[in-house]
């Protein structure tokens, strides 16, 4: 079964509706206890990066998270600032991340090729797979569209875990893997059927 | 790249869906759930909907419709009418909605956009600005309205749209009373001026008659929403309610005959 790592940030409500249309089995996880049979893990996350971390951390849920992901290698989405938790850190904040992938969450606003943006960056943007997306993005035909809405970014320190980019202002990783822990800048819950094929993907590969 | 949104906009009144002229005489034109499963078959950029009736009955927001709409939309949803703390802000989101608008309440009082960005993350919260062009024979510029145009404030709607960025609003929305149903093209003097001041997302309502229309408004304005809701809703010079929506090519053919704002 998918749980859903419910720490108290994030649309938990859009991924249950998302999955129910995909006619998946997922539920929300609030306590280790409830976390104990899943087969799949996904990790929300909205708002600032020191709030998600210092909720996580005092949930309870981040200990038994570490061990089903480092210990028995359950499979782990992130999804907006719950893929950002996966860096080392961010700019936006003092807290250390998960740092299971390697890398750092930057601003768009200290970046002078998209300084002058409107920000947040939010709306549909094309996302371009490379080879490390394969598993995620498997029978996508046509480069995919995904809807944004962020205003920092994770710059991966190791680009062969970058399994897509998209461009605003620069070419920045939007969806990271490294083996079975994967994070999607995007929201695959509200990108139509480019979104479903990526959490079916995720569900069942 | 980064695409412009086409936004469906949606209005409710007495629990059906609506559209106005000139903010006036709501014409019905079917079931809000049975639109949103529309919207989500042709796969629209983002979904639109206010409630009419909310602030002038001063009702609570309809948590049950917006838990149903959550429940069925398929895209980003923006929920508006009748918000006026962030405590109710929080309650939408939780069912599911992606962002929040504000209309009466940022006017009269004018803390509340950040108190809102602070429960929920200023990303969704969206500001909706009201404006009517001032009418009479020495009047000049434009005024914003609140309450279904029926208040009307002494307040610059350039003026308004910084100082509510500056809030804690994520998007700013210009709605063009005056263009209401009229389907003749957005006033691209008001949306560039608005642009010109806010460097948070832009959406611009009112007016729009056709996809020309909003190429217009890019080439205006650059990446901004172009929001619509008698486009998307009627057909032909009669307004037969026919709910519609461009095609992934006709959005991919729009975007390549338009010349983009550098």
């Amino acid at each position: 079964m998918i749980r859903l790592v419910d720490y108290g940030v994030g649309n938990i409500q859009a991924f249950l509706n998302a999955f129910k249309r995909l006619g998946l089995h997922v539920e929300r996880a609030r306590t280790p206890q409830e976390l104990g049979d899943a087969t799949r893990l996904i990790l929300p996350g909205v708002g600032a990066f020191d709030h998600a971390m210092q909720l996580f951390n005092l949930s309870g849920l981040r200990e038994a998270v570490e061990t089903m992901v480092q210990g028995r290698q359950v499979p782990l989405l992130g999804v907006c600032v719950g893929m950002q938790m996966l860096a080392g850190g961010s700019d936006e904040g003092e807290l250390p991340g998960l740092n299971w992938i390697p890398g750092r969450v930057r601003a768009f606003a200290n970046n002078p090729a998209s300084a002058k943006l409107p920000m947040p960056h939010m709306g549909w943007n094309d996302v371009q797979i490379l080879p490390a997306g394969q598993n995620l993005f498997a029978g996508f035909s046509a480069p995919p569209r995904f809807y944004f809405l962020h205003s920092y970014y994770f710059e991966a320190e190791d680009k062969a875990h970058v399994a897509a980019t998209a461009t605003y202002g620069f070419e920045f990783d939007c969806v990271v893997t490294r083996g079975h822990i994967h994070g999607v800048q995007c929201h695959p819950e509200k990108s139509h059927h480019f979104g479903m094929g990526l959490l079916k993907n995720f569900a069942e590969r | 790249m980064l695409r412009p949104r086409i936004i469906p906009c949606l209005l409710v009144h007495q629990g059906g869906l609506v559209k106005t002229q000139g903010f006036k005489s709501p014409k019905y034109v079917g079931d809000p759930i049975n639109a949103v499963r529309i919207f989500n078959e042709k796969e629209s950029d983002e979904l639109m909907v206010l409630d009419i009736d909310a602030t002038v009955t001063h009702a609570e927001p309809n948590y049950a419709l917006i838990a149903k709409l959550a429940a069925e939309c398929r895209m980003p949803l923006c929920y508006g009418g009748g918000i006026s703390s962030a405590q109710q802000a929080s309650r939408i989101i939780d069912l599911g909605v992606e962002k929040v608008s504000i209309s009466a309440a940022a006017v009269s009082n004018p803390s509340l956009l950040g108190e809102i960005a602070r429960a929920i993350g200023r990303q969704s919260v969206v500001a909706i600005i009201d404006v009517r062009k001032r009418s009479g024979l020495l009047a000049k510029g434009y005024e914003v309205c609140t309450h279904n145009a029926q208040q009307r404030h002494k307040l610059d709607p350039v003026v308004l749209a910084r100082s509510y960025q500056d809030a804690g609003a994520g998007e700013i929305v210009i709605n063009a009373i005056d263009r209401d149903g009229e389907l003749t093209g957005y006033d691209l003097d008001l949306a560039l001026k608005v642009r010109a001041v806010v460097n948070v997302p832009m959406t611009v309502l009112g007016g729009a008659g056709s996809l020309d229309d909003m190429s217009k408004l890019f080439e205006c304005c650059g990446v901004v929403g172009a929001a619509a809701g008698s486009l998307f809703v009627f057909k032909g010079r009669y307004r037969a309610v026919l709910i519609n929506y461009p095609t992934a090519q006709q959005k991919d053919e729009l975007l390549a005959a338009t010349h983009f704002r550098p």
